[in-house]
């Protein structure tokens, strides 16, 4: 932009500040987690400065890998389910009158801020025995007694998918709204009902914009720590799982950074393709 | 199209709403155990939430953590946004994207680089160390919603107000700031909502010695359920439907979330 300003002196004094802040206490953790990865563990989860490739070691051992490689495959699915559902939704929710339009969007907004905690405390209950949705279908009479659906493999990837679905709303939300009105029109005008318009004009247009919200829920379901801990059995514990307890209860802090350097390599690929994404869309519209 | 319009959304907002409703029945279920129907109606477990100490201090603590975190973040994005929108500044693009990654990166890793900052600096387990890896994570929300805001301001108006001799100082202090001031409220409120509800960074950092509610909650949870967990989900739920109203009320909330303009107006 042309319009701004040479930055004197007292603009870079302004910039001080945060930009310490954030040298500090986000980059200057990063180099301390890389020395860490290094550090050699010693009995009674204390670990001493040393250059150990263990901890790297360990990302290749089995139990690493198979965590790794059940959370990418949950957090894809979580992301494929997201996608699948809040498309449609939102593309509704953009062709709304203003009343029902907000209602929606800050019931999203809620859903949004609630805590992880409680949301999988909420399906807890909702999936459980003793108050869940089992017994409303028993209240019915089409079944003969009330059932736990949680802890297991489903019920985590619902719990995945309420956490990130208001996140990929919000995502799909500005493209789809500023989605020009007249292209969907002219299908129609020319005679394509409107679930053609939506599959061969919709889609296409859409399709940068889905692919960065679909990254966006698997980067953020990768980082779920409580969902899987509170509605899965171990076995559908996630890598977020793993690397909190070893940093927490096995006081394997080596290894914890070791597997959060690896988690970050991972998302900085994944959210770099997102950038890719958005600005070739911003370029073609 | 019409049919599956509203199907799509009946089941987003049933989906939406199911544990919620669930959660405010068990909240006000007069016994302690969990049963379907409810046994009979009580505001007990909301009482208890303010009797019992141990509630008490956790969403103080929390509060606290919010109020200071959200400030350390407004700190750290209103300079930022200001000088990176104001100024050509050389790496601008850089310095932005570090500001927002904290953000885009999955909770657990800011959360261990957290842990093992505190924890090579010796200052270990202290709430303080909670406010501020909350107010660095959480700058990412103010960052946001002041760029947006800085973009859409009339730049004339600062020219004007330098044409009449206003130092850079007094353009900011009685032009830029006032204009900005929502969007900083709405930064402010968004990183208070999130830290409110923020876990695993609290946990790693000083979850031993501080117990903030939700570490709280999962605590409870582990130990065995208590209907107040329901409550404090309600309790959460209604502050967080609260701001977001006011947003719509007071705020332009479509606006905010990145609505066509032209759209907006046309059925107001």
């Amino acid at each position: 932009m042309s319009d701004r300003r040479k930055p004197g002196r007292g603009a870079y004094l302004v910039l001080a500040f945060p930009l310490a802040m954030l040298l500090i206490f986000f980059v200057a953790p990063f180099a301390i987690m890389i020395a860490y990865s290094f550090y050699r563990r010693i009995q009674g989860g204390f670990y001493e400065p040393a250059f150990d490739l263990g901890s790297w070691k360990r990302l290749f051992e089995p139990v690493f890998l198979d965590r790794a490689a059940f959370s990418i495959g949950i957090s894809l699915l979580a992301g494929a389910v997201c996608i699948a559902v809040a498309f449609p939704f939102t593309f509704f929710l953009t062709r709304m009158r203003r009343r029902p339009h907000v209602a929606l969007l800050i019931l999203v907004l809620s859903a949004l801020s609630l805590s992880e905690v409680i949301v999988g405390f909420a399906w807890s209950v909702l999936l459980g025995r003793a108050a869940g949705i089992s017994n409303i279908v028993v209240w019915l009479g089409l079944m003969d007694e009330p059932r736990a659906y949680q802890p297991g493999f489903l019920a985590v990837l619902l719990g995945l998918s309420y956490i990130a679905f208001p996140f990929c709303v919000l995502t799909l939300y500005p493209p789809l709204s500023r989605l020009d009105r007249e292209v969907t029109e002219a299908a129609q005008t020319l005679g394509a009902s409107p679930w053609r318009t939506f599959r061969t004009v919709v889609v296409p247009i859409m399709r940068p914009t889905l692919v960065a919200g679909f990254l966006l829920v698997f980067v953020f379901t990768l980082g779920s720590y409580l969902i899987a801990s509170i509605l899965g059995r171990p076995q559908h514990w996630t890598l977020s799982v793993f690397i909190s307890d070893q940093a927490s209860f096995n006081a394997n802090v080596p290894f914890a950074a070791a597997m959060a350097l690896f988690l970050t390599v991972l998302s900085l690929v994944v959210v770099g393709i997102v950038m890719l994404l958005e600005s070739r869309t911003r370029s073609a519209t | 199209m019409r049919v599956l319009r509203w199907t799509i959304t009946a089941a987003v907002i049933a989906f939406l709403v199911a544990p919620l409703l669930v959660v405010a029945i068990v909240s006000i279920n007069q016994n302690r155990y969990m049963d379907f129907p409810p046994d009979g109606f009580s505001f007990h477990w909301y009482a208890e939430l303010l009797n019992d100490t141990g509630w008490r201090n956790a969403i103080t603590r929390s509060l606290v953590i919010a109020a200071g975190s959200s400030a350390i973040a407004v700190l750290i994005a209103t300079p930022l946004a200001y000088v990176l929108r104001a100024y050509d500044v050389r790496l601008a693009p850089l310095f932005y994207s570090l500001g927002i990654l904290p953000f885009m990166l999955p909770p657990v890793i800011s959360a261990i680089g957290a842990q093992v900052f505190w924890l090579s600096t010796g200052y270990f387990q202290r709430i303080e160390n909670v406010i501020v890896s909350h107010g660095i994570f959480f700058s990412t929300l103010p960052l946001v919603t002041i760029s947006l805001a800085m973009d859409q301001m009339d730049r004339s108006l600062g020219e004007a107000a330098r044409t009449l001799g206003a130092n850079p100082r007094t353009t900011f202090r009685t032009i830029t700031l006032p204009l900005l001031l929502p969007s900083i409220i709405t930064g402010y409120a968004a990183a208070f909502v999130l830290s409110l509800n923020e876990y695993i960074i609290a946990f790693l950092v000083a979850g031993f010695a501080v117990e903030t509610l939700p570490i709280k909650v999962f605590n409870s949870l582990r130990y065995g359920f208590t209907p107040t967990i329901a409550a404090v989900a309600v309790v959460f739920i209604l502050i967080a439907a609260t701001v977001f109203t006011m947003f719509a009320i007071f705020g332009n909330l479509l606006r905010f979330l990145g609505a066509d303009p032209g759209v907006l107006d046309h059925d107001r």
